[in-house]
């Protein structure tokens, strides 16, 4: 006879859950809790093999294998953020930032590179949400400002990975002011005929949303990602009710004609590219490898 | 008049002045030399109040509920020579948004604005002054319309924000801003933009594109406002001050940052003090500005003010 008795039978939990994975070995997802080993993780782009959830990634997994053979050159890279208003909230913006340099080892929320996607040039200019929730602020906007210029010169498609919580506050005006150099930068491109691809990627919402982001030629989503103006919370907020299920996922903006298409993370690199050569009016590089229609039938989703 | 708490000095002045003028229509008796001195001391306290006052008290002089809003200043720089025109072309019409053609002074402008209701009924109606994407797309297609006939524009800010609705999202507020940033940097006639009140975020710039952009004295603008930035920042809303302070919102800051060109002053205590008085001051720069605007190649002055946003921002290397 114990001294305590057990309320519930059993334990609930399943031991696969409780277990606690060393380090950089094992990748549980935090949607379906299922464990994979890193190196199949990775060979999978980071997607779960069970229910497909995209993990948030940054610029250099992507590069990784938009890439031709993973090849690229980084530019701008020591690029950092001057602090122009010496702002301070709860603690300066300066420790924080080196803080953030020192923990992620990058030095803002967008890396961008040139290399070869099935053997076209391409500028690829992508953001690291794990730097201050990807934010933009003056780092961001003049990386993306010579990214277009780069593209400009070279007469070569860029590319943009959003992931972003949108404007950086601690940059404040500066940081607004951004959106419109962006806009601006791709005004020309645009006139200029090179083509833009924009990717959102989860999440993407606020100041970036409301400007690269949804400027592409063709605007392509990874499933599942989170994208919008306002945040949830403040829309819910401001509404006062629960959010409709799927609000403010890429499936509901594509529902609703912003996005001209989704595509999983595996397919990306032969979509954007299957994109580049119908615009550029040229033969693929590369032959399409898979017997696989571009676009999945209604049945595939 | 309403007044804020940091203008009781004021208020009590004027008070007494009232006082004091009533009393002498009253009993004939000779005020004057009183009335002068009270006078002489209000000037004086205004002066050196108005002068020195914080970013919060700018932001709370911005949103005084008897300031004039757009509607107010188009019609005194036309003079009434303006047709207002409604629609986006796509959903429906926005009235927190505004525009259409006006005469100032015998020259054709398309006249844009963000619109906040006078009293409880109108601010409902428009919705606050925070426009929809439609909003944003009938704000674009005036201004197409004005490239069209190739005639100046001048849009005028003054917002709390783009609205945060669920219908905002699903017709893609995100868009419609990013739209009109593409296109207002391209646009082959010129802009001039001025903040007339709040210049909050994405939903100011999205009719803020211009070559000149003017600041009026007691305005703000930032990426955010200072009671959000402090909910999320210091995760309370109790430091707006100090979330003024830091964003660098007032017009001098914003000058000395090169994000805007110009200050518009406003009449001693705000621009609801003397409505007319800021009417006039902005129809002159106005007058002023569009000849040597137009007097530039349109692919000149396009390339100048994109030249101009993209210098904005500093970066260490």
């Amino acid at each position: 006879m114990g001294w305590f008795k057990r309320s519930k039978e059993g334990i609930t939990t399943d031991t696969k859950d409780k277990r606690e994975t060393p380090e950089g070995l094992w990748y549980k997802c935090p949607r379906c809790k299922v464990i994979t080993s890193m190196e199949d993780h990775e060979r999978n782009l980071w997607v779960c093999p069970n229910c497909e959830m995209h993990e948030k990634i940054n610029a250099h997994e992507y590069f990784s294998f938009l890439f031709d053979e993973g090849v690229y050159e980084e530019f701008d890279a020591g690029m950092k953020s001057k602090d122009p208003l010496k702002f301070t909230d709860t603690k300066p913006y300066a420790a924080r930032y080196e803080a953030t340099v020192k923990k992620t080892g990058l030095n803002d929320a967008i890396s961008t590179a040139e290399g070869l996607m099935n053997g076209r040039p391409v500028v690829i200019a992508a953001m690291n949400f794990n730097f201050i929730g990807g934010s933009m602020g003056s780092v961001v906007g003049e990386k993306i400002a010579r990214s277009i210029q780069r593209s400009l010169e070279k007469r070569i498609p860029l590319i943009i990975i959003s992931k972003s919580g949108g404007a950086r506050m601690m940059e404040a005006a500066f940081s607004l002011m951004q959106m419109a150099k962006t806009s601006a930068g791709l005004a020309v491109l645009s006139k200029n005929g090179i083509p833009y691809v924009s990717l959102l990627t989860d999440p993407t919402t606020g100041g970036v949303t409301a400007s690269f982001a949804m400027l592409g030629d063709i605007n392509v989503a990874e499933p599942g990602a989170l994208i919008g103006f306002a945040g949830p919370r403040v829309v819910k907020e401001t509404i006062g009710k629960d959010l409709p299920e799927g609000f403010q996922t890429s499936e509901f903006l594509l529902e609703h004609g912003f996005l001209d298409l989704i595509s999983d993370r595996k397919d990306l690199k032969e979509r954007i590219g299957f994109f580049l050569d119908c615009a550029l009016d040229r033969e693929a590089a590369k032959p399409v490898s898979r017997k696989r229609t571009l676009t999945p039938k209604i049945a595939d989703r | 008049m309403e007044n804020h708490d940091f203008e009781l000095p004021v208020k009590e002045l004027v008070e007494q002045l009232d006082k004091a003028r009533a009393l002498q229509q009253e009993t004939g008796g000779d005020m004057g030399k009183s009335i002068k001195e009270l006078e002489r001391t209000l000037q004086k306290v205004r002066k050196e109040l108005y002068s020195k006052l914080s970013p919060w008290q700018r932001v709370q002089l911005s949103r005084h509920p008897q300031r004039p809003y757009s509607l107010a200043y188009i019609q005194a720089i036309t003079n009434g020579q303006w047709l207002e025109l409604h629609g986006d072309r796509g959903v429906k019409d926005d009235k927190a948004m505004i525009g259409g053609w006006g005469k100032i002074d015998g020259q054709s402008v398309m006249l844009i604005g963000h619109q906040k209701g006078i009293n409880t009924k109108m601010r409902q109606y428009r919705n606050f002054g925070m426009p929809n994407p439609e909003g944003y797309r009938k704000a674009l297609r005036l201004m197409k319309m004005a490239e069209r006939f190739n005639r100046p524009v001048v849009t005028f800010i003054d917002t709390p924000g783009a609205f945060p609705g669920i219908e905002a999202e699903e017709r893609g507020q995100g868009e419609a801003i990013a739209r009109n940033l593409f296109e207002m940097s391209i646009l082959r006639v010129p802009i001039l933009c001025f903040i007339l009140g709040e210049g909050a975020s994405g939903g100011a710039l999205g009719i803020g594109v211009g070559d000149k952009v003017y600041m009026l004295e007691n305005t703000w603008y930032s990426v955010i406002s200072p009671e959000s930035c402090s909910s999320i920042l210091w995760r309370s809303w109790n430091y707006k001050e100090q979330a003024a302070e830091a964003l660098k919102l007032t017009p001098q800051d914003m000058l000395k940052n090169k994000l805007i060109d110009e200050i518009v002053e406003e009449p001693l205590g705000g621009a609801h003090t003397d409505p007319e008085e800021s009417f006039r001051r902005v129809k002159d720069v106005i007058v002023k500005a569009l000849p040597k605007l137009q007097a530039l190649d349109p692919d000149r002055r396009v390339e100048e003010r994109i030249k101009k946003f993209a210098q904005m921002g500093v970066v260490a290397e």
